[in-house]
């Protein structure tokens, strides 16, 4: 379906430099495990991959062309999953999904809720939601908003094992498709896909000299 | 340009033009006081309060004159991401800020004898006095912010969409009927006032654009230093 | 429905159901104006002399209040990187989110302003270029405070820090505005002055979107 790679990648986030010089390749139906201890950019390193920060260093491509040249595109074909939720208290659990269908260009927030065991609670209010829902909710997108390639940053943080099992199920369903995913994930055994060490990229400040202040 | 974006190529050249900055402007306000309070000659009207305008006027250009290149620096710094520019733009804040205050002070201090008022709504004053706020709008703004660069950045895009009142107030007079006298030295027929006085206004002039230099020179060294300091101290604690 | 309206559509919902905000912005309103004839005196002459300044003074104030609500919860709950991450351009967001601002507070505010009027003994030859040159206006406040409650995301003191970068690029709409009510009490016509009014609306328009879609991505980052 599709070759997501990255060369020579460098970031910051705040004034702290994260990481330098990274590598990585994601290809169609592939699962790029993002590894490393807390501050070693595995945040950082998707955000880059989104688009919401800027690449100081290297390049990033899809199907060798550079994403630079077509952030519109980019934009369209990717989910964003992040920390935080995205869930509006005061709209109901179905009009937060429906919203985020349209915005993306179309999507099934029907399908999407009913994958997630949320359909019973689709027209309550989203701030009677416990945690588990609410990272559900946010997962519910995945499977209402077709898109190439997901990136997602803890994503089976509050769940429980029944809706961990139903995300891995998502993910298996989405690979077999030539869907790819990218991923940083605590505890979650890697076995099944590439594993990108981010520690050895760690780079500081200092390393980057003259341009960033 | 591109050339200056790194820090230490940068830093090297304004170290050697600091000196040649502090000199041109030192000589040029004393020559230019010289020829302002002592041989240009007093009005017929106002008499000696005329002198005012040797520090007002050019206090006035350089108010224009820093907002300019606030917003000219941050355009480079955000187009080109170029920190360095957004170092320039953060000295050049608080001087504009101050050359504006200097104008308008001096301006109510000269208004009182010329036309009775220390103070009147016209668009000169009003637009002069937004450039006031816009300049420590942008200072607030700056320095609101834990992560730096955020607040360098996000001050940056208010400079620009600030530059939008540099025009109005070079045109107010123009534009407006204002108590503010028109334009006089900045025309498309060349300059309406006698050389007598237009020598000791263009000595002040390049006087405080020289002192600009100098002190913008000195915050940015003063700057860097600092980072650098920070950096030796945090290298510090890991090692 | 297009993501355009979808948004304007999402922030109208929200602000119905959270309504305390609207309601709030109008009692504000009308509590500035009532203190003015209380600070300075009821004779009705001086009241009359002042109203149309009064009016837009207070509708701005009132308007400061609500903007930096405008991205501070889609900044917190992580909506604002779903929004940039969106197909739809940033630039037509914020021109969509100014709308709905619109539509939830500038719009009460021209709605309430005749009640004030007559609290400030304004004659009523005046209402009318009054409403009109608000209506001209207070989408330009939107805007403006669009691209201040971008900005200031984020930081410390943002309540404060927003009123003092928006207000300083308002002026202008505010002296034509008055002067569009005065010199419509006085005879003279406001025409030239509701021109003025609707270039600065089309000018924020074109110019603000531009710099509220650049701080917002820096919000996101």
């Amino acid at each position: 379906m599709g070759q997501f790679s990255g060369s020579g990648l460098g970031s910051y986030r705040g004034q702290r430099m994260v990481f330098r010089g990274l590598d990585f390749a994601v290809g169609g139906g592939d699962l790029l495990h993002l590894v490393g201890p807390n501050g070693s950019g595995k945040s950082t390193l998707l955000r880059v991959m989104a688009g919401l920060l800027p690449v100081i260093e290297g390049q990033i491509s899809w199907d060798g062309a550079p994403v630079a040249q077509d952030r519109d595109g980019h934009r369209a074909r990717l989910i964003y999953l992040g920390h935080a939720d995205a869930i509006k208290g005061a709209l109901s659990v179905f009009e937060n999904l429906a919203f985020w269908c349209t915005m993306a260009g179309g999507g099934d927030a029907a399908a999407g809720l009913a994958r997630f065991n949320l359909a019973p609670l689709a027209d309550l209010p989203a701030r009677f939601l416990s945690a588990g829902q609410r990272r559900r909710l946010n997962l519910a997108r995945l499977a209402a908003i077709p898109a190439a390639l997901w990136l997602l940053d803890e994503p089976a943080a509050s769940l429980d094992t029944a809706s961990e099992q139903v995300l891995e199920d998502e993910i298996t369903r989405h690979r077999a498709a030539g869907g790819l995913v990218v991923m940083a994930s605590h505890g979650r055994d890697p076995s099944d896909g590439t594993v990108l060490e981010l520690d050895q990229y760690a780079a500081n400040m200092a390393d980057f000299g003259d341009a960033v202040l | 340009m591109h050339r200056f974006a790194n820090p230490t190529r940068f830093l090297k050249l304004i170290s050697a033009l600091q000196p040649w900055a502090m000199g041109v402007s030192v000589l040029c306000l004393a020559a230019g006081l010289y020829f302002a309070l002592i041989v240009s000659p007093a009005d017929y009207q106002q008499s000696e309060t005329v002198r005012i305008m040797y520090v007002h006027v050019p206090a006035s250009w350089m108010a224009m004159f820093c907002y300019s290149a606030m917003a000219g620096a941050s355009a480079v710094g955000l187009i080109w991401r170029h920190l360095t520019a957004f170092v320039v733009a953060r000295a050049t804040a608080p001087i504009g800020a101050a050359f504006t205050f200097l104008a308008l002070a001096t301006g109510s201090l000269w208004g009182k004898p010329m036309w009775g008022t220390w103070w009147v709504w016209d668009a000169r004053l009003t637009s002069v006095l937004i450039l006031l706020f816009l300049y420590l709008g942008y200072m607030a703004l700056e320095g609101a912010f834990d992560d730096r660069s955020r607040g360098a950045r996000a001050a940056a895009i208010l400079a620009i969409v600030g530059a939008v009142n540099v025009p109005i107030i070079k045109f107010s007079v123009d534009w407006w009927n204002t108590l503010h006298q028109p334009a006089s030295v900045v025309k498309i027929d060349g300059p309406a006032i006698h050389s007598s006085m237009l020598t000791p206004l263009l000595l002040m002039a390049m006087g405080y654009t020289a002192f600009y230099f100098w002190v913008m020179f000195v915050r940015v060294r003063a700057e860097f230093n600092d980072a650098r300091i920070q950096a030796l101290r945090l290298r510090q604690t890991e090692a | 429905m297009s993501p355009l309206f979808a948004l304007i559509a999402r922030d109208i919902r929200l602000a119905v159901r959270q309504g305390a905000d609207s309601m709030m912005v109008i009692v504000f309103f009308v509590l500035v104006v009532v203190l003015f004839p209380l600070g300075i005196g009821p004779e009705p002459a001086i009241l009359a002399r002042v109203a149309a300044g009064v009016i837009w003074v207070a509708a701005l104030l009132a308007a400061m209040l609500s903007m930096d609500r405008l991205y501070q919860s889609d900044h917190e709950d992580g909506s604002l990187e779903l929004l940039v991450l969106s197909p739809l351009p940033l630039e037509l967001q914020f021109l969509a989110k100014a709308a709905a601002h619109w539509l939830t507070t500038g719009l009460p505010l021209i709605i309430a302003a005749p009640l004030l009027g007559v609290f400030l003994n304004m004659r009523a030859e005046g209402f009318g270029v009054l409403l009109a040159a608000l209506a001209l206006g207070t989408p330009s406040l939107s805007l403006i405070g669009g691209v201040g409650a971008a900005l200031s995301l984020g930081a410390r003191r943002s309540g404060v820090l927003l009123s003092l970068l928006v207000l300083p690029l308002f002026i202008p709409v505010l002296i034509f505005g008055v002067s569009a009510v005065d010199a419509s009490l006085t005879g003279l016509g406001a025409k030239a002055q509701l021109l003025i009014l609707g270039g600065l609306l089309l000018g924020a328009a074109a110019l603000t979107p531009w710099a509220g879609a650049a701080a917002l991505r820096q919000a996101a980052e």
